[in-house]
Parts: C-alpha cells; structure tokens; sequence
C-alpha cells in the first residue's frame, strides 16, 4: 500500500505555547488506499477536525509525515511551496453540508475546480457533466442550488469534490443531514466513486447508520488514531 | 475562467439594480451640483460675450459693473471713442430688480443701451422672436427665460414696457435673464425717488439760503432741475478695431483717461475668480461630501454583500481559488454597482434633475468622463474594505468544528 493513497505517520498538532498549549493531536497514524473509504469516528473533541484540517493543508501540523501517493506533503514541515494548488489538484473535499456556491449553476459549481486549475470552460464543463451523469444528476445540470433537494446537492458536492480527480477526498459528516436511506446511498456513491477513480476516501462521520459500510474504520480519541476492522456491509 | 461577479450580480440583480439606482440618485446630485458650478461659469461668460465689448471701461479703483457698483459720467464715451484703436462705444446701465408684469414679478437684470443698431456694444447679439427696440422710450427686449413673451407690458419702476423682442442665453453672471430697455429710461430707474421723497428734496433745496437767493432768480430751478436727473452711467463698452490689441487700447485709456479698464480675460477672471467664487467654493465642498457619502455607502454595501458570503469564500478559497480571484469578485462587483450607480445618476442629472432646477445647469461631457473616473476610483476604493475582510477568512471556517 506504500506508496499510493494517503500515508500519515506520527502527525502531531500543538495549539499555543507554555503553560496554554494544547495538543489536539498526539499520534496520528494513517494510511488509505486507492480505492478505499475509511471512517474516522470519535467524540466531540477528539481531534477530528483538527486532523482533517492537517491533512486537508488547511493548518500546519506540528510534527509527523504525510504522503500523497509518492508526494511529501509535510516532513517536519511542509514540503509543498503553494498548499492552495495542492488543495485544488490533490484534495477534494466534501462537507457537512453541501456548501456549493448559491450563485453557479450545477454544471459550474462542479466545473469550477478545473477552471480555477486553468483547464478551458469546455473542457471543464464537459469533465463536470461526466460526474454528474455518473452520480445520477445529470437532469439538474442547468439548476442553481436552491432548485436541488438535500440529496442532489450532496451529490454534486461530491461531484466537485471528485472533479479534478484528486487521490484523496476528505468527507466531513457527508451524511449528517440525510435519512438513512439517503446517507446510505451516499456511502455507496463514494465507494463506487473511490474504485472508478482510484481515490482514497475518508470520512469523519457521527452516524451510526452508516458504520457498518466501513471496511475499515479509524477511532480517534485524545488525538491518538485506533485502527479497528468495520463490517464492510452492502458494499460487498 | 468564468466572472464569479457577474454570476453573482445576475444571482441577485434584484437587489443590485435597487441599490444602484440608489446610489444612482446622489450620483445625479453629485453631477447636479457640477452642472450647477459650470452653469454659473457659462452664465458670467455669456454676459461677457452677448455684451459685444472688448474692453470695459468702468469707475476708476472699481471692479464694475458687475462686482463692484461703478458711475462715470455718461458723457465719457466720446473722449474714449477719440482713443487710438477704438472703433465703437457704448454707455451701459446694469440694475438688478424685480420686473413686475400683472400680477407676478421677476428677478431680472435691466440693462440700459444706446440707441444704435445691432452690433452696437450691449446689445442682444440676436433675437428668437420680435425685433430689436427703435424708440427712445418704454420699448423693451427681453431674455425668453424670463417669461415675458412679445406684447407683454412690464413695469420697472413708474414706467411701463412693451415687450417688442425677445432673445435667448442673455443672463446676469447670477443666472437672473436680461430685460433691455432705453438707457435714458435705464438711467432715469437707477435713481429714481418716489414722489414724496422728491417733494421732500425740492422742500430742503428751498429751505437751503444758498440754493434759494431772490437776487439770483433761476438758481433754484436751476438747482433742482440738476438733482432730478442721473448723468451716471455703469460703464463704457469699447470695441477695438482690428489693428490695435486690446491690452494696447486699454492701456492708453488708461493712462490718459485716468478710469479703470478691464479685458476680456480681466473681466473673466473678476467674474468667474471673485463673483462667483464663494458659489464655486460650496458647490465644491458638496460635491466633496456627497463623494464621501457615495463612497461610504459602496464601502457598506459591499462589506455587507461580503460578510453575506463567508462561507463561500472559505469554501472557494478551501478549494483552491486565489485571492486575486475573490479580490476580482469584490472589485468587480463594485465596479458594477458604481456603473449602474452612474448610468442611473447620468440619466437623473440629464433628464430629470437639469430640466426642473430654476439654475442653468451645464453638463459638460468632460465632466461626465470625469465623474466615471471618479465613480470607478471611489468603487475600487471603496471596495478595499471587503476585500481586506475577504482575504482574512479562514478557509479552514468551511469544514466544521
């Protein structure tokens, strides 16, 4: 598994100094393969946030190492000059909450990343419809935002996050706003999404009903990382 | 790369096109004001250039006969006309009143000029309706913004006027319109007293040993007959032939006529840099605050607008969008607002606001490229405020905890 997906090892995360300091992080260790969809599960406090906002180069750990495929992100510090194009070209994120941009249509909301990276409207228009007619909302493509129920927008938001065919996604509770017929469905569009293109997928989730998806799953608590085998249902 | 801004505008042009035409409003004010100040301008120059005269001969040590009150004797003209390089003069009155006609009155400047022909320094280079004044008495031209249409009778003083002409563009350097009549009768209103005080005067005349002797019969009427005329007149208009300069004629008046004699350029510089300066200075004050205005509420509602999109723009710069790409999608958008703001205000100055002012207003289109400028630099400026703020978000507000 060296060597491709996402590699943490021993990543540490220190708020403040002296007598204040916190360590949100302790001992993080990680790897996802290509193709994977891993949970990550702890209470509130745990460090959850703190440690996707590290691997998502979003704040600066304070030790450790990570990898993007054969990629140095971060050895002690980061190895990468310019995170924001690592985050547009290397990581894609899902959120709590859809979070796409109120003013695009679908098609733009997905198209967006790859016009940032420079790629022609067309071209990044057509990489945005193939996603959409992959995750089934393809109909909706000239809607705005508002238009879409919660779960089509969750799927365009997976769309985008997708897009630019990153080797890591980050899903931030993809799933807390949805039933679980819907937050189900979700689950089997990233694993089917992580095996069409090679990416590796965590998602930091609360709920319950989707645990049982995870093959593998990792507990964080007091900013040490657990690795725990997971059911692995539906998606065998 | 498709415009995050006008996505964005055509998401909520609603609210756009209403807050522009706000602020298209004062923008209308703002370019009032300036057409205001340029008016006034236009209006000292016209009655510069309607008057026909090169040079302008006035009371020595005065700044007349528009700024500053100016009598010589209306008898100067000959020895000025006698001058090097001049080739016509004229006496002038200038008396600024309240022309009644019926039941209503105007502010007016009545203006006295020497019988003559057109041409003739002072009077209405052309009419619009009606025709140049012929007798010597109770005739009058008059400006069409005054009111007065032909056939009209005016009273100005005791006398009455028949309104036989009537021109266009002839006004004070205060806007008011010009009313021409005779310089006899102009003269004769300057300083004429009502009856009681003229009883009065002939009463202390008589009363006077010196002016009433019974062994020099003939001296009191003599007497009063001198103080019931005006020999005054405001100033001489000289035109100078075309060999001679101005500055040339000017100075030999001058120097042996011992009066004051103002240019074109001198005459300009007195209306336009002292008459009307304190006006110019106001003007300019307002159109410094309501530029401030203006920019304080672009900066306001495009901090708003702004701080409506935090997530957004931590979701956009989390995804990998530069700041020079959010800094566009303020700039632009208040780029945006300020042009609607101008179109709204071009279009309120223009049509709504110049018609309905009792002033000229004069909207000079260098002023309007100005005043684009201007709209675009307070937009840019005013959007530094929600960029700054813009640029602070946390990309990392886009992912929870």
């Amino acid at each position: 598994m060296a060597g491709k997906g996402i590699h943490i090892e021993g990543l540490k995360k220190r708020y403040g100094s002296g007598d204040t300091a916190v360590d949100a992080l302790i001992g993080v260790d990680m790897q996802v393969a290509p193709g994977e969809v891993v949970g990550l599960v702890g209470p509130s406090g745990s460090g959850k946030s703190t440690l996707l906002k590290c691997l998502g180069a979003v704040i600066e750990p304070t030790a450790g190492r990570m990898t993007l495929g054969d990629l140095v992100i971060y050895d002690g510090g980061w190895k990468v000059k310019d995170l924001r194009a690592l985050r547009r070209d290397k990581i894609g994120f899902i959120f709590q909450a859809p979070y796409l941009i109120p003013f695009l249509d679908v098609t733009d909301n997905v198209a967006l990343l790859p016009m940032l990276a420079g790629k022609p409207n067309a071209e990044s228009r057509k990489l945005a419809m193939e996603l959409l007619q992959a995750l089934d909302v393809e109909p909706r493509a000239k809607a705005m935002p508002s238009q879409l129920s919660g779960g089509e927008q969750q799927r365009v938001a997976i769309a985008r996050g997708l897009v630019n065919r990153p080797p890591v996604i980050l899903a931030d509770e993809p799933t807390a706003p949805l039933d679980s017929e819907r937050a189900l469905a979700v689950i089997r569009i990233l694993n089917d999404m992580a095996r069409k293109f090679e990416t590796a997928i965590i998602v930091v989730t609360h709920d319950e009903k989707i645990m049982p998806t995870f093959k593998r799953i990792y507990h964080i608590r007091d900013g040490v990382t657990y690795e725990e085998a997971g059911e692995g249902r539906e998606f065998e | 790369m498709i415009s995050l801004a006008g996505r964005d505008i055509m998401h909520a042009w609603g609210k756009f096109v209403f807050t522009g035409v706000g602020l298209g409003l004062l923008i209308g004010i703002t370019l009032s004001m300036a057409g205001i100040y340029r008016g006034m301008v236009d209006d000292a120059k016209a009655l510069l250039d309607n008057s026909g005269a090169d040079l302008w001969v006035v009371q020595q040590d005065t700044l007349g006969p528009y700024a500053e009150p100016s009598s010589i004797y209306d008898d100067v003209w000959r020895g000025v006309r006698g001058m090097p390089g001049v080739a016509r003069t004229a006496n002038v009155t200038y008396l600024t009143m309240q022309v009644r006609q019926g039941g209503r009155d105007v502010r007016t400047m009545v203006t006295g000029i020497t019988a003559g022909e057109p041409g003739t320094p002072g009077w209405p280079p052309y009419l619009v309706a009606g025709r140049q004044m012929t007798r010597g008495h109770y005739e009058a031209v008059a400006d069409i913004a005054s009111g007065f249409k032909l056939g009209d009778h005016l009273q100005i003083r005791r006398n009455h006027y028949t309104v036989v002409g009537l021109t266009r563009r002839m006004v004070s350097s205060g806007g008011d319109p010009m009313i021409f009549i005779p310089l006899k009768d102009a003269q004769e209103a300057q300083f004429l007293k009502d009856n009681d005080a003229i009883r009065q005067q002939r009463l202390r005349t008589a009363a006077n040993p010196a002016f009433n002797r019974p062994q020099v019969p003939g001296l009191l009427d003599a007497v009063i007959a001198s103080q019931s005329i005006n020999p005054y007149v405001n100033a001489v208009l000289v035109q100078v032939d075309s060999n001679h300069s101005a500055e040339e004629v000017a100075e030999s008046i001058r120097r042996w006529k011992r009066l004051t004699v103002y240019t074109r350029d001198q005459m300009e510089e007195i209306l336009v840099g002292k008459l009307i300066a304190t006006s110019a200075r106001q003007i300019f004050m307002f159109l410094v605050i309501l530029s401030v205005v203006s920019a304080a509420i672009v900066a306001f509602i495009i901090y708003t607008l702004t701080l409506g999109k935090i997530r957004e723009i931590a979701v956009l710069k989390l995804i990998g969008t530069r700041n020079r790409t959010i800094v566009a999608l303020i700039m632009q958008q208040s780029i945006a607002l300020g042009l609607i703001g101008f179109v709204v205000g071009k279009i309120t100055a223009t049509l709504l606001m110049a018609p309905i002012f009792p002033k000229y207003v004069l909207l000079e289109p260098l002023d309007s490229v100005m005043a684009f400028v201007a709209v675009v630099v307070i937009c840019i400026l005013a959007s530094i405020i929600a960029i700054r703020a813009a640029l602070k978000i946390d990309p990392a507000e886009a992912i929870g905890g």
